[in-house]
C-alpha cells in the first residue's frame, strides 16, 4: 500500500494531516500500537520539520507486510551540518515555530530514535531528503 | 481518575467529552511538545499545557495521548475542538495555571511519568 502527501511549507494549520491520514491508515491495519505511536511520532515530527524549514515537501509512504516505509523529499535551504542538526539541542527554527511548541532541537533524534533505519541527505539551498523505515517484524 | 473526577479536581470545563469511564493514572506538563513527543507511555496519560494551538491536539493524536488539560485559560480555538473530538481526545480548559493543576492532580494520586 502507497499514499504520497504534500506539505506547503509554513502551513502550520495543516500541519500533522499527513501524518494523522497514516495513523488511521495503520490503526485500520491493525499493527500495534507501540508501533504505531513510534511511526506516528517520526512522521509528525518529519511533517513539521517540512513545515517549519521548508518551501514544500512530500511524503510517500510505503506499508508492506514487513516493514513501514517513509520518504520525505522537501525543497528549501537544507541542512548545512546534518551532523550538527542530529544533536540535541541544536535548532534553526523561527520564532514562529517555537511558538507552536516545537524547535527545541529535537525533532531529528526523536525521529532516529523510534524508527529503526534512517537515513538523511541534504543539498544546501536546494533541499533535504529523509528515509526511514519501521520494521513490522521483530528482528532476530 | 476518569475524564469527569479531573475536570472536579482542577475545577475546569470539559470542551469535548469521551470515554467516560477510561482510567488516567500518569500526567506530564509542559509547553514544549518536542518533549511530549519523547515520552513512552502508551495509555492512561495526561497532557497538562499551557500551549494552546492545533499543534497541541496533533501532538497528543500522535503520542496516544486522549486527555488533555489546557491550563492559565488560554482559548481553545474551534478548529482544537473539532480535532479532539475527529481523534476521540477529551479536551478540558481550565484557569489554573500548570503549577495549580499539577498539584491538584497530584494530590489526586496522579503519578509523574517521570
Amino acid at each position: 500500500m502507497q499514499m504520497t502527501f504534500y506539505i506547503e511549507g509554513g502551513d502550520f494549520t495543516s500541519a500533522g494531516k499527513a501524518s494523522s491520514e497514516v495513523k488511521k491508515v495503520l490503526k485500520h491495519l491493525n499493527i500495534n500500537p507501540g508501533l504505531i505511536r513510534r511511526t506516528a511520532v517520526a512522521l509528525y515530527e518529519a511533517e513539521v520539520n517540512v513545515v517549519a524549514h521548508a518551501f514544500k515537501g512530500e511524503m510517500h509512504v510505503e506499508i508492506s507486510s514487513d516493514e513501514i516505509k517513509v520518504v520525505l523529499q522537501d525543497e528549501g535551504p537544507g541542512i548545512d551540518d546534518i551532523e550538527q542538526a542530529m544533536q540535541e539541542g541544536w535548532s534553526t527554527a523561527s520564532d514562529v515555530v517555537r511558538e507552536m511548541g516545537f524547535g527545541a532541537g529535537m525533532g531529528l533524534p526523536n525521529i532516529k530514535r523510534n524508527v529503526d533505519d534512517m537515513q538523511l541527505q541534504s543539498e544546501p539551498g536546494s533541499g533535504t531528503r529523509m528515509e526511514f523505515k519501521i520494521n513490522l517484524i521483530a528482528q532476530e | 481518575m476518569n475524564v469527569h473526577q479531573i475536570n472536579r479536581a482542577i475545577n475546569g470545563i470539559i470542551l469535548t467529552g469521551t470515554a467516560p469511564d477510561k482510567e488516567y493514572s500518569y500526567a506530564f506538563a509542559s509547553d514544549l511538545m518536542s518533549d511530549v513527543l519523547t515520552l513512552d507511555v502508551d495509555d492512561g496519560l495526561i497532557l497538562l499545557t499551557g500551549l494552546s494551538t492545533t499543534q497541541t491536539i496533533r501532538t497528543a493524536e500522535m503520542s496516544n495521548v486522549s486527555c488533555v488539560v489546557i491550563a492559565r485559560g488560554k482559548r481553545v480555538t474551534n478548529e482544537m475542538i473539532r480535532l479532539a473530538e475527529e481523534n476521540d481526545i477529551a479536551l478540558i480548559s481550565c484557569t489554573s495555571s500548570l503549577y495549580g493543576v499539577s498539584g491538584k492532580l497530584f494530590e489526586n494520586g496522579i503519578k509523574p511519568v517521570y
